[in-house]
């Protein structure tokens, strides 16, 4: 099956919702969350995940931490901060203006 | 939060990456443990250094980055070259540390305003014109009763303050023989609250303290003394002290931490009211500055004709009575004009005698710090020489032109700020030093040298004038490189020369400059040290003793007699002061019962045998004798003799004293002496009058005791004791030898010869440590031609002068324009100079020598490293 990654400026709103729900995810399980949450039609580009996590980071959005895993390797985890909160709640109600705007044209058409 | 981790992460780039390298790592494990393949996995992130890059990118400042790495890369090439990098900070530490200590100096004695209210506002009256001793001059202290006057005058316009000038006074806060010395200065009781100054304890003086004269025995001393003498007690208030004079004063309060006064130069301890100086009520003594602080909106010129009207009327009611006055003087005295000048940065006497002198002092520091950035220009263009193939490089692979300027900008940064660092602690310790070195005996100058915004405000701009000076063309010319002349072997080494060259002609002529001035502040100070001064000052100790009341002469000579019976005394003589001490005594002189002359004589008191105890020939006639009981006979010097009496058979003469209110005394010459220096030895040799002590009571002498030992301050307190032990109403209040009083005559000369030979000598170790730089650059970029011309049989002669012939004559050109420089300077210097024709030979041909002696040891190693080039290895290695 043709999976699209044209994710059109979206990343950061997903990322941003991924980890409003499951707080503390390292890149891959974000990744991970994307193409599973998003039944695999959308897939991240694995390439522009960690610029994208580490803009937001240094935005304030979100922060990292470093655990160690069970396997004895380190990973580096994220969580949203509080303007990382506000900064999803402004992304999705651009989401909400964009798509709808997008649909009545689909429905007009 | 997030621009700074931004640049918090410049610093630890390094981390980052190494962390970015472990997430995409734990990124792929997490991959493969889902059971990808690992190489899929890989693909599918990206090229890792592309993926580094772009993280990196966004973690941290770029610019900031690449700053700081040139800043890396500039520190290896300051330590690659160890021994330059150090010679260059270290002559630049020093040129900008002198520099910055001139202008802590100059600015804490002439560019700092009052620490007081609106300094602005401020202004100091003086008069200007021919004194009573038919000189011209410039005075700023009046009389007070004059100064009522004018205060009454300018009511509504401005408030005139009158402060007296600081006097170090003997005092005792126990008992006589526990005298200490403090500076005190009468102010008017208004001073305070017209100047805005607050109390740091206790209360401060008002109007109503400064009424009557003699009634109001309160002192104010200053935060500074407060602190130094008493360790900030509070319980300081109410406390009492005595002057050696007797007088009771009780401290009622503390002036605030910032105002010391508002003489530069000098740190009042005690404020005392006006009314308490014992000449506030004469009209003949002037002894106050006149501070005037106007009003706003009041206008400078039509106040200062009321006030001159005001004290021209004073003056003449005062002078009609005085007939002992030539018509002459009469006329010009009152002819005298008065001025009204800005005094927002305080008036004092160390402000007239030293801003020339530091003024001078900064232009030739200030040229030193040229003479050390012409160097390290010199030095940064040759290593960028040095590295023109690097430069070339980089430039081919993309290097922007700003990029290479920023990066040699960068290295030379660095070097400033190490400089500035270093410059900073050396003028930390020489400013204080400076001011140390102007110690008259028993005053030392005290200058409050701030390190606040100013100062530094100042070290930051002239370091970041020095960078950009002598990196800014090295930096422009390294961008400017070609990568093909480069690849090619060599682009126009000539242009390059020319400004090194160009630079060595600037360093010598401020070199010459340096040289030249030195030269005369050092002939200055040996012409006036060697002149001899008429006297011995050999092993002469000078006791000032006050006696309490005033004694008759038979007292004072019995403390006399009993002093020459101490052990180690040679020889004991009175005299009204001490020579060369500063202070005069004169009045006119009336010849045959003519008018009184217009030149004034000088009168000394002292005891018979005080010439021999000075060691000062009698040229004719005799001294005084102990059983003379002759109050009119006198004893001329030769300046007297011909000055007054023509030189005719002085001895046996008879002439008057004529005092200003008419009196007349009549005096016999019997005996002529030697001429000797009598308050200074500056100007000329003045007519002196020496006569014998009067019969009344006299409340002040100076022991002048001639000591066995080379070091008479080993006797002085032992002689101390024994003034007191003779009689209790004597007391000694100030110990000194005649030598220190002959050195104080020279401290300005003697700083200035010391602190110019000093940047003399550091301008030509500069000047010579550049032009073997610059030599040594040319013979390594003709190494290859040198080799090439010997393996052709050229001679030595042919191999060293094009080298050597370009440098003359920058050398030249530099020496002349120092010379122009130097000659036109002098007309700025002419007042700090003594008996120096600036147009002397040797003052010119020993730069000159200097320099030419320089530029020969520097080309040495350079002409013999290019005679030593073999031309084999040379053609060899290309």
């Amino acid at each position: 099956m043709a999976k699209t990654d044209s994710l059109q400026g979206s990343l950061d709103l997903l990322v941003l919702k991924i980890l409003s729900r499951r707080p503390r995810l390292h890149g891959y399980a974000i990744m991970s969350a994307i193409a599973d949450m998003s039944g695999d039609v959308l897939r991240a580009e694995e390439g522009s995940l960690y610029p994208a996590l580490h803009r937001m980071e240094e935005a304030g959005w979100i922060r990292a931490e470093w655990i160690r895993k069970d396997t004895g390797r380190r990973a580096r985890i994220y969580e949203l901060t509080a303007a990382g909160k506000k900064q999803l709640a402004a992304e999705e109600s651009r989401w909400q203006v964009v798509t709808s705007a997008v649909n009545r044209i689909l429905r007009t058409v | 939060m997030s621009l700074w981790s931004r640049i918090a992460n410049v610093f630890r780039g390094d981390r980052v990456n190494r962390e970015l390298e472990e997430e995409f790592e734990t990124h792929i494990a997490e991959a493969v443990e889902e059971g990808r393949d690992a190489a899929e996995a890989r693909r599918a992130l990206g090229a890792p250094a592309q993926q580094l890059q772009e993280c990196h990118d966004i973690r941290v400042i770029g610019w900031l980055d690449s700053l700081r790495a040139d800043f890396v890369f500039g520190w290896r090439q300051l330590k690659r070259n160890k021994v330059t990098s150090i010679a260059a900070i270290l002559s630049l530490a020093l040129a900008i540390g002198a520099c910055t200590s001139a202008f802590r100096l100059i600015d804490a004695l002439l560019l700092r305003p009052l620490p007081v209210a609106h300094p602005e506002q401020l202004y100091v009256l003086s008069r200007k014109g021919m004194g009573f001793d038919n000189k011209l001059g410039e005075w700023d202290s009046w009389a007070y009763p004059n100064f009522r006057l004018m205060r009454t005058a300018a009511k509504g316009q401005a408030e005139l303050i009158a402060i007296s000038y600081t006097n170090r006074t003997d005092l005792t806060y126990k008992t006589d023989v526990e005298m200490e010395k403090a500076n005190v200065q009468h102010v008017s009781g208004w001073i305070f609250s017209t100047l805005g100054i607050k109390a740091a304890a206790g209360r401060l003086f008002t109007e109503n303290d400064d009424l009557k004269p003699g009634a109001e025995p309160y002192a104010v001393i200053s935060y500074d003394y407060w602190n130094r003498r008493f360790g900030r007690d509070p319980q300081i208030i109410g406390r009492t002290f005595r002057f050696g004079d007797g007088v009771y004063e009780t401290i009622v309060g503390v002036s605030e931490k910032k105002f010391t006064g508002t003489e530069p130069g000098v740190v009042v301890d005690i404020f005392t009211p006006t009314m308490m100086h014992n000449c506030v009520t004469r009209s003949d003594c002037t002894w106050v500055r006149t501070l005037v602080v106007m009003k706003p909106g009041v206008a400078i010129e039509p106040l200062r004709q009321k006030l001159a009207a005001v004290s021209h009327a004073f003056e003449a009611n005062r002078l009609s009575g005085e007939t002992g006055l030539s018509q002459e003087t009469l006329h010009n005295v009152l002819n005298n004009q008065m001025l009204m000048t800005p005094a927002g940065t305080g008036a004092s006497e160390m402000q007239g005698e030293y801003s020339r002198a530091l003024a001078a002092l900064a232009v030739l520091v200030f040229m030193v710090l040229l003479i050390a950035c012409a160097n390290v220009a010199n030095l940064m263009t040759a290593q960028a020489a040095a590295r023109a193939r690097e430069m070339a490089l980089r430039v081919s692979i993309g290097a922007g032109r700003w990029r290479l300027v920023q990066m040699v900008l960068a290295e030379s940064a660095l070097l400033g700020f190490l400089a500035a660092a270093g410059g900073a602690l050396f003028a930390f310790w020489s400013a204080p030093f400076v001011v140390s070195m102007i110690n008259p005996p028993d005053n030392p100058a005290r200058l409050i040298l701030p390190a606040d915004w100013r100062v530094l405000a100042f070290g930051v701009v002239l370091t970041q004038a020095v960078v950009l000076l002598f990196g800014l063309l090295p930096a422009l010319r390294t961008s400017s490189v070609k990568p093909v002349s480069v690849m090619k072997g060599g682009d126009d080494p000539h242009s390059r020369r020319r400004l090194m060259h160009g630079m060595i002609a600037l360093q010598v002529a401020f070199c010459f400059v340096v040289l030249f001035v030195a030269g005369l502040f050092v002939t200055t100070f040996e012409r006036l040290s060697n002149k001899p001064t008429g006297f011995s000052a050999d092993r002469l100790l000078l006791l000032e003793t006050t006696s309490k009341p005033a004694q008759s002469s038979i007292y004072w000579n019995e403390v006399a007699e009993h002093l020459r019976a101490v052990p180690g005394v040679e020889r004991v003589s009175q005299a009204g002061f001490a020579l060369l001490k500063g202070y005069g005594w004169n009045d006119s002189i009336s010849v045959n019962g003519g008018p009184p002359s217009v030149d004034l004589a000088y009168f000394l008191s002292v005891s018979p045998g005080w010439l021999e105890t000075m060691k000062i020939p009698l040229l004719a006639g005799r001294d005084f004798r102990d059983r003379d009981n002759r109050p009119d006979a006198a004893i001329v010097n030769e300046t007297f003799a011909r000055k007054f009496l023509n030189d005719e058979h002085p001895v046996g003469r008879i002439f008057e004293k004529a005092s200003d209110d008419g009196g007349r005394e009549r005096l016999e010459v019997i005996g002529v002496a030697r001429d000797a220096y009598y308050s200074g030895i500056h100007g000329p040799m003045l007519p002196v009058v020496y006569i014998p002590f009067k019969a009344a009571p006299i409340d002040g002498q100076t022991f002048i005791v001639r000591t066995a030992s080379s070091n008479p301050l080993a006797l002085a307190s032992t002689l101390r004791r024994e003034v007191s032990r003779t009689r209790s109403e004597f007391r000694v209040s100030n110990v000194m030898t005649q030598l220190e009083l002959n050195q104080a005559q020279t401290i300005r000369e003697r700083l200035l010869a010391t602190l110019a030979f000093f940047f003399g000598a550091v301008a030509l170790l500069l000047a010579g440590v550049g032009l073997y730089g610059v030599l040594n650059y040319s013979v390594q970029q003709r190494e290859r031609e040198i080799g090439i011309r010997m393996a052709l049989g050229a001679q030595v002669g042919d191999v060293v002068r094009p080298m050597i012939g370009g440098l003359c004559l920058s050398v030249m050109m530099g020496a002349g324009a120092g010379l122009a420089l130097g000659l036109a300077s002098t007309r700025y210097i002419e007042s700090l100079l003594y008996q120096v024709k600036t147009t002397d030979a040797d003052l010119l041909a020993i730069p000159c020598l200097m320099i030419l002696a320089t530029l020969c040891f520097a080309a040495l190693p350079a002409i013999r490293r290019a005679l030593r080039v073999d031309p084999v290895s040379m053609l060899r290695a290309e």
